[in-house]
């Protein structure tokens, strides 16, 4: 089924007064997912925005509860505020980074409050990529452009309307209110089935990576790969998946706050105790951290690979450090023998 | 020679020197440029044997300043210099961060690095790039074009007064000719004769852009601390908040801490993956010490960086006294 832009505009501008929605628009930086209030400030044509849309749910910097202390009474209140949401134009690689993000905020063992609950009031409609980035590289995980993981509707552009595929019960809550849905003519259901069968030119072959990071964790990979990282965060930072996060309390005189800030394993202060010991106190541990927790930690915990290749650490890595680059060196490093 | 062929000539002569430094045990490391995995974008190489000196390149995309690694690559070393990155060296050795006989620097005079930014804002996604006797040809998702270097040579590059090694061991290829004898701070000056309030707006926008990743920092040579301020839990200077305020307060310190050091080489804005325009506040704070002290950093091995050292006769009346 269809839905005319002009009649998705119209649905969206309506559901402006009842939901927060999120959408991607063009700013001084290029493309930025952002609060807008109407369907015409949504940019139609676009790669994908420069930082992914996972601070929605999990913000670079977030006050868990705050207290104060007067006298002998302490008084703490929590900081969660959550809108229901609607997040317009994510891409399929970042939908399905929600869906990994969410295997780590929910699970059997723990929920997260912060995340989970915004998560649970927030609709995701994906739009389908025709453009594809030489640095894109989904199709190397199972995916592809135009695949639907992790969303809720997924639209596909086909010009003057979208296509409308639900597909989940939130979706298909929200897409009731959409009106005047109509068939696909012939020769749009041939453009559907062409975007859904497009895949990236590029590709890295993962199909053995895990199984060979299981024995890496001594190999001299590590000591070459790291050399010319600067630590930065830009990769963590830009990384759709990249959830670490530290706590620490922002205090003042007799009151303070509790926050949760963005980690990133490049960074020197990443895992550094207390005591001043840092179980990775090289740029050499942290990088085999960070490859062991994409591609082999993250998958022997949740069955799935922690890159959806939306190619942004590519694209912003001030030296060039290409993770396509490191999975092909890692297939094909040499085992040392223990 | 065409300049397609100096700039060969240039590569054969740095794999050689690399392949002879390495090969006689002269240094264990030799850090240059590589080509890298995206159009015009090279990316820091180390090379630790004679066999794999091939991978070393030089050209206009070699856009980092290499100094940054010197000091955190153990044992003996060799490096790939040009204007900016030797005169990073210079500092570095001036504040007692390198130690002069591990280091052996090759030198070579850079016309400039490009910016891509420019070009990837005009083309789009770069597919594909060649350079070839100062032109450039990019085809990229939004269109094709041809650039003539100058057109894309990277801010800081046209302003540089240093483009030959001012510290060298060797130097390849012929130096280049500056006509500029005094320092240009037109930009600078743009900048200060603008109203307070469109100052306030211009860097309000720039600061709402920085994400606190830290790339400026750690992309330049000259930010060595072991524990930045920022990093520092007791006292905590400024949280892990990111907002216009807090990253002013990071961006400015780490201004100020960079005076009379900055060698201007512009590592850091081009580091930075949301474009903040580092420089503004770089330049500004450089023009103020050449005109106050009349010093530029790391130009000459003599001498310290301008506020290392005091003198009676400094031009700060009130802080002074000549008894």
């Amino acid at each position: 089924m269809k839905i005319s832009k002009v009649k998705f505009g119209q649905a969206f501008d309506a559901l402006v007064s009842e939901y927060q929605i999120i959408a991607p628009v063009s700013d001084a930086n290029g493309i930025a997912f952002q609060g807008v209030k109407s369907f015409s400030e949504v940019k139609q044509d676009y790669l994908n925005s420069k930082l992914p849309p996972k601070a929605f749910f999990f913000p670079q910097h977030e006050k868990l509860m705050s207290y104060k202390k007067e006298g002998k009474d302490v008084t703490v209140k929590s900081e969660l505020k959550v809108e229901d949401t609607i997040l317009f134009g994510i891409r399929p690689c970042d939908a399905k980074g929600m869906q990994l993000l969410d295997m780590v905020f929910k699970n059997d063992q723990y929920t997260d409050p912060y995340y989970y609950e915004r998560r649970e009031k927030a609709v995701i409609i994906g739009v389908a990529c025709q453009k594809i980035a030489p640095t894109c590289f989904c199709s190397s995980f199972g995916m592809s452009p135009a695949s639907s993981e992790g969303s809720d509707i997924l639209f596909i552009d086909l010009g003057d309307s979208y296509e409308v595929e639900v597909i989940t019960e939130k979706g298909k809550a929200l897409a009731a209110r959409f009106e005047a849905l109509s068939e696909l003519t012939a020769d749009e259901q041939a453009l559907v089935a062409k975007i859904k069968s497009a895949e990236t030119s590029s590709k890295v072959d993962v199909s053995t990576t895990t199984s060979k990071l299981d024995k890496m964790f001594n190999s001299p990979f590590w000591d070459t790969l790291q050399e010319k990282c600067i630590g930065c965060n830009v990769c963590s930072f830009s990384c759709p998946t990249c959830h670490c996060f530290d706590i620490s309390e922002e205090v003042r005189k007799n009151e303070g706050t509790r926050v949760r800030t963005w980690d990133g394993c490049m960074a020197p202060l990443f895992t550094l105790h207390g005591s001043g010991h840092n179980p990775r106190d090289h740029k050499k541990a942290r990088w085999r951290q960070r490859m062991m927790h994409k591609f082999n930690y993250f998958v022997h915990n949740n069955g799935s690979m922690a890159c959806v290749g939306c190619g942004r650490c590519i694209k912003s890595c001030p030296v060039n450090m290409d993770i396509r680059q490191v999975i092909d060196g890692a297939n094909k490093a040499e085992l040392v023998v223990e | 020679m065409t300049g397609v062929q100096r700039m060969n000539k240039i590569i054969s002569d740095i794999r050689e020197t690399a392949r002879q430094l390495l090969a006689d045990g002269k240094v264990d490391v030799v850090i240059g440029y590589a080509k890298g995995s995206l159009p015009l974008k090279a990316t820091p190489c180390f090379v630790h044997s004679a066999q794999e000196v091939d991978s070393l390149i030089w050209d206009e995309t070699c856009e980092n300043n290499l100094a940054a690694f010197v000091a955190k690559t153990p044992g003996k070393k060799a490096i790939v210099a040009k204007g900016c990155d030797s005169r990073a060296l210079v500092v570095l050795l001036q504040e007692n961060q390198l130690v002069r006989d591990d280091l052996y620097i090759i030198g070579v005079s850079c016309h400039g690095v490009i910016d891509q930014r420019k070009i990837g804002a005009e083309v789009g996604e770069i597919l594909e790039a060649s350079i070839s006797d100062g032109k450039i040809s990019v085809k990229g998702m939004e269109g094709d074009k041809e650039y003539l270097f100058a057109e894309v040579k990277d801010a800081t590059c046209q302003t540089c007064r240093y483009p030959n090694p001012v510290i060298e061991d060797l130097h390849l290829g012929e130096l280049i000719q500056v006509s500029q004898d005094v320092a240009a701070f037109a930009d600078v000056s743009a900048m200060e004769n603008k109203s307070e309030s469109e100052r306030q707006a211009y860097f309000k926008e720039q600061m709402s852009k920085c994400i606190r990743c830290y790339a400026c920092r750690n992309a330049c040579p000259l930010c060595y601390c072991q524990e930045c301020f920022v990093d520092c839990n007791s006292p905590r200077w400024l949280t892990g908040g990111v907002d216009r305020a807090e990253n002013l307060l990071f961006q400015a310190g780490r201004v100020l801490h960079l005076a009379g050091r900055c060698v201007d080489c512009g590592a850091c804005s081009r580091a930075c993956p949301q474009g903040v325009d580092i420089r503004a506040l770089n330049r500004k704070m450089t023009k103020d010490v050449y005109e106050m002290y009349n010093h530029e950093s790391g130009i000459s091995e003599e001498g310290k960086p301008a506020l290392n050292v005091y003198s009676a006769n400094d031009p700060e009346e009130q802080f002074l006294v000549k008894e």
